[in-house]
């Protein structure tokens, strides 16, 4: 097993009376890909969200790359490696598929946005529409946003994400609002890009068969705990996991 | 000890006002979601037709009984309201509902510039007085202080005004269904709520309650152009404090601007106008949507 | 590189310079006062590209005609580079400490604190009675590196000048809303939680916009002061902001040129109207302001700019 790039030590969270995380630990290895499956409201956007600076941990550690990144601003999480996808794609309406991947670039670039250069100059828009063949969305490039189709809005999203030097990607349900015969082939896009540029993946999932196609190791959430984390084919059969998330046997 | 007192009794004077003045502003933002710069201009013309109306009164032999000039006023206000409530909501505003905010508030800018020539063409820019139902109600003797009994009146319509408002909002049937369109517009639609009508009466309300406060004000100031102006400004500040849409916080907003207010005026008065946009920041600081504002978490 | 622009900008300044010798003296000093509130107006554009409008932008153009008066006649500095420079460098202060605070807040929140910071500014001023009070101060005439023009040659002089503020603004801020920042005001405007997930901050896009909008304010008003020879609160009054946000919605956000030529029409509109109706001039402003709500609602600037893909 490769070093841990991520590890969560007894990660509390409550919102008023309900309890949204309990004594979460985990430790991802780099280069792992680790999914998280659990029913509505057993915590795994709530773990996402944590991670990624949304909310806020009551406490507990999240320790990455050496420091505890527990309670820091999402920027500043982004700036240290751990980048996310959302649920719902969360992209700039007005601005077109280009124009999009222009702005993760220009964040991204050294040393940081200018005034002066130009937002459109050669380089950053090779740069962009490279990435945007990478995930096969390239002949959308000077189409705004809302004319796009459920699984390119989900493949722009995560393509964003990828911008700037990536350690870890965490993707919250990658094939929701996604076409079911567009499933599997944006996940193999995804998952191929990320792998070959040795991403650490997290990601999200309800459907159990791009869980075990795709993750290496299932933690499964229930009630704001983690109540299985292990390969996919034990956590699946687990009877817990049975009663609690999947409902039926695997 | 007297000049705590002092400043006590000016700033609920003024307080009671500046909640006649902002409580519509609140309710109609709460109901239409638009800021209404031209509550400033209803205030005004609501301030001219009374100023009319108790002309008149007396014109027609109302010194017989000076105690109707109070009726004058007040039908005045109902007229703006039942005149230009209709006209500006359905003729103009309900074309913008669910439109960005700030461009709403720019709708209603114009109104507003539009307004303030209208009351020119119609009462000139000649100053109007009408200081009879200011003087009927005599002087009250506070300690050694002396204090127009008008004054008090004003204090007393405005406890007057929140009472009818909170309990038509908490009370009646009509009140609750309001109170669900200020919650949730588009669900109260789905349940069956004529919003259109709530819109409607909501505005014309908010309408009532500005030309109200002019109403009141007309007997205690000459009423000339650009009365509106200023009005509108210090009733933002209120129901900003109180949180937009909040009927509590446009009395809480209204107390505290009331007595910083007086305050400001027997201790500093360079600061007068200073204060209230002084209490206004703090407030925003702490309380970026204002005291009472339902604040909401955006889930991703 | 960017050739067209500096071509725009030397025909934009040859054109308007030229005005300096075809237009008659009330039509200059027109011209004049109109690039001044434009300069303010572009201020607004710029934050409103970030989705905030400030109803309050008044305060930066009473703060430079202010700082620009007073330092003209407590200092006895006359020289129009230098009162600019001065009241630049003030409004950047008074921006970058506002700035920040005001970065937070967005919608009507954000317009309605600029407009009560401008009217404090307001409230101040009118109660100060050692610098004027409500009647204002006059300032003296300015002087340009030490050559000191009077009658036609300093109106001309001063209009040459404010059209070349006026050109290099314009080219300034044409350049950084084409710049990777400029996009990033776009996407800021658009969805902030995906910026700050990029790893940018929202709230320094915000605070750079306002900072840029005080000092374009602060020269603004430095200029209508000299050109107007007289400074009072209503500068900072919140009709006069509303004014500049008229400007700045009928111009939009999408081309800098048609900020300047939104607040040429709005000075002639007024001036003829208190020519021949001078009691319905409010009036007609409110109807012309609906009118472009309706009728264009991205602005002057949507007639001669198709945003699509690539921007102009």
């Amino acid at each position: 097993m490769n070093k841990a790039v991520l590890e969560v030590r007894d990660l509390q969270k409550t919102f008023g009376a309900v309890t949204a995380a309990q004594d979460i630990s985990v430790t991802v290895p780099e280069g792992a890909v680790y999914s998280l499956i659990g029913s509505n409201g057993a915590g795994k956007t709530t773990f996402v969200n944590m991670v990624t600076g949304y909310i806020k941990p009551d406490s507990g550690l999240i320790n990455f790359g050496n420091r505890n990144i527990a309670g820091m601003a999402p920027r500043q999480i982004t700036r240290l490696g751990i980048h996310r996808s959302f649920q719902i794609a969360q992209l700039c309406a007005e601005l077109t598929v280009e124009e999009n991947m222009l702005v993760a670039d220009a964040i991204h670039g050294h040393p940081g946005p200018s005034f002066l250069r130009r937002a459109h100059n050669a380089e950053a828009r090779e740069r962009a529409l490279a990435t945007l063949e990478r995930f096969h969305i390239a002949e959308h490039r000077d189409r705004l946003v809302p004319e796009l189709s459920g699984g390119v809005k989900k493949l722009l999203d995560i393509a964003m994400a990828m911008a700037g030097e990536t350690q870890i990607m965490m993707l919250d349900e990658p094939t929701s609002g996604v076409a079911a015969d567009e499933k599997f082939p944006i996940m193999d896009l995804v998952m191929d890009a990320l792998r070959s540029a040795g991403v650490t993946v997290i990601f999200v999932e309800h459907d159990m068969d791009i869980v075990t196609r795709y993750s290496e190791r299932v933690l499964a959430f229930y009630d704001g705990r983690i109540i299985a984390d292990d390969a996919p084919g034990e956590v699946l059969s687990d009877p817990e996991v049975q009663r609690y998330v999947t409902g039926a046997p695997a | 000890m007297d000049l705590a007192a002092t400043i006590l009794v000016d700033g609920l004077i003024y307080a009671g006002w500046l909640f006649i003045v902002s409580v519509g502003l609140t309710l109609v933002f709460g109901v239409l979601n638009i800021l209404n710069i031209a509550h400033g201009s209803l205030y005004a013309i609501g301030a001219y037709a009374s100023a009319s109306m108790v002309g008149a009164y007396f014109a027609l032999g109302g010194e017989a009984f000076p105690y109707g000039s109070y009726v004058a006023m007040i039908l005045a206000a109902l007229l703006v309201a039942l005149v230009l409530g209709p006209l500006l909501e359905r003729g103009l505003l309900r074309f913008f509902y669910g439109r960005d905010e700030v461009l709403n508030v720019l709708v209603t800018y114009a109104v507003f510039l539009i307004l303030e020539d209208v009351m020119k063409l119609i009462w000139g820019v000649n100053p109007y007085f009408v200081y009879e139902p200011y003087t009927l109600l005599g002087d009250v003797e506070i300690g050694p202080l002396f204090y127009v009994g008008y004054d008090f009146a004003v204090i007393a319509a405005a406890i007057v005004v929140g009472l009818a408002v909170w309990l038509t909002l908490n009370k009646t049937r009509v009140g609750k269904v309001v109170l669900a369109v200020i919650h949730d517009s588009e669900m109260s639609q789905t349940m069956g709520v004529n919003v259109q009508r709530i819109y409607l009466g909501a505005f014309m309300a908010g309408t009532f309650l500005a030309a109200l406060g002019g109403a009141l004000t007309a007997p205690m100031i000459s009423v000339t152009p650009g009365l509106g102006v200023n009005v509108i400004i210090v009733a933002f500040a209120v129901v900003i404090i109180g949180g937009l849409g909040s009927v509590p916080g446009a009395a809480i907003g209204a107390l505290m601007v009331g007595i910083s207010r007086a305050a400001s005026v027997h201790l500093m008065p360079e600061a007068e106008l200073f204060i209230i946009y002084f209490v206004m920041a703090i407030v925003l600081l702490f309380r970026p949507e204002g005291l009472f504002a339902k604040t909401q978490a955006r889930k991703i | 590189m960017r050739f067209n622009l500096l071509l725009a900008a030397v025909i934009a300044f040859v054109v308007l310079a030229a005005g300096s010798v075809i237009l008659p003296d009330w039509a200059m000093f027109l011209f004049a006062m109109a690039l001044a509130k434009g300069l303010v107006c572009l201020g607004i554009v710029g934050m409103m590209r970030g989705g905030v409008v400030s109803f309050g932008q008044g305060l930066y153009y009473c703060l430079g005609a202010y700082t620009a008066t007073l330092v003209a006649n407590n200092l006895g500095v006359s020289d129009i580079f230098l009162l600019t420079l001065l009241s630049s460098a003030v409004c950047l202060l008074v921006g970058m400490a506002f700035g920040p605070l005001l970065s937070s807040y967005r919608g009507i929140f954000f317009a309605m604190l600029s407009l009560a910071l401008s009217m404090v500014l307001y409230g101040s001023l009118s109660k100060m009675s050692f610098i004027g009070g409500t009647d204002g101060l006059n300032i003296a005439a300015p002087t340009f590196l030490g050559w000191a023009p009077e009658g036609r040659p300093l109106q001309m002089a001063l209009y040459i000048y404010v059209v070349a503020i006026v050109v290099i603004a314009g080219v300034l801020m044409r350049i950084y809303f084409d710049s990777e920042r400029g996009l990033l005001t776009l996407a800021t405007r658009d969805n902030e939680l995906r910026v700050e997930y990029l790893g940018a901050s929202v709230r320094n896009v915000m605070t750079y916009n306002y900072v840029f909008g005080a000092v374009l304010g602060g020269i603004g008003g430095t200029i209508a002061a000299l050109a107007l020879g007289h400074v009072d609160p209503e500068f900072a009054f919140w009709t006069t902001s509303g004014e500049f946000v008229f400007v700045a919605i009928l111009a939009g956000s999408l081309s800098v040129p048609s900020v300047f030529v939104a607040a040429i029409i709005l000075e002639l509109v007024r001036s003829f109207s208190n020519l021949y109706f001078p009691n319905t001039w409010q009036l007609a402003l409110g109807i012309f302001l609906l009118a472009v709500i309706v009728v264009l609602p991205k602005g002057l600037g949507s007639l001669v700019s198709r945003r699509k893909g690539s921007p102009a």
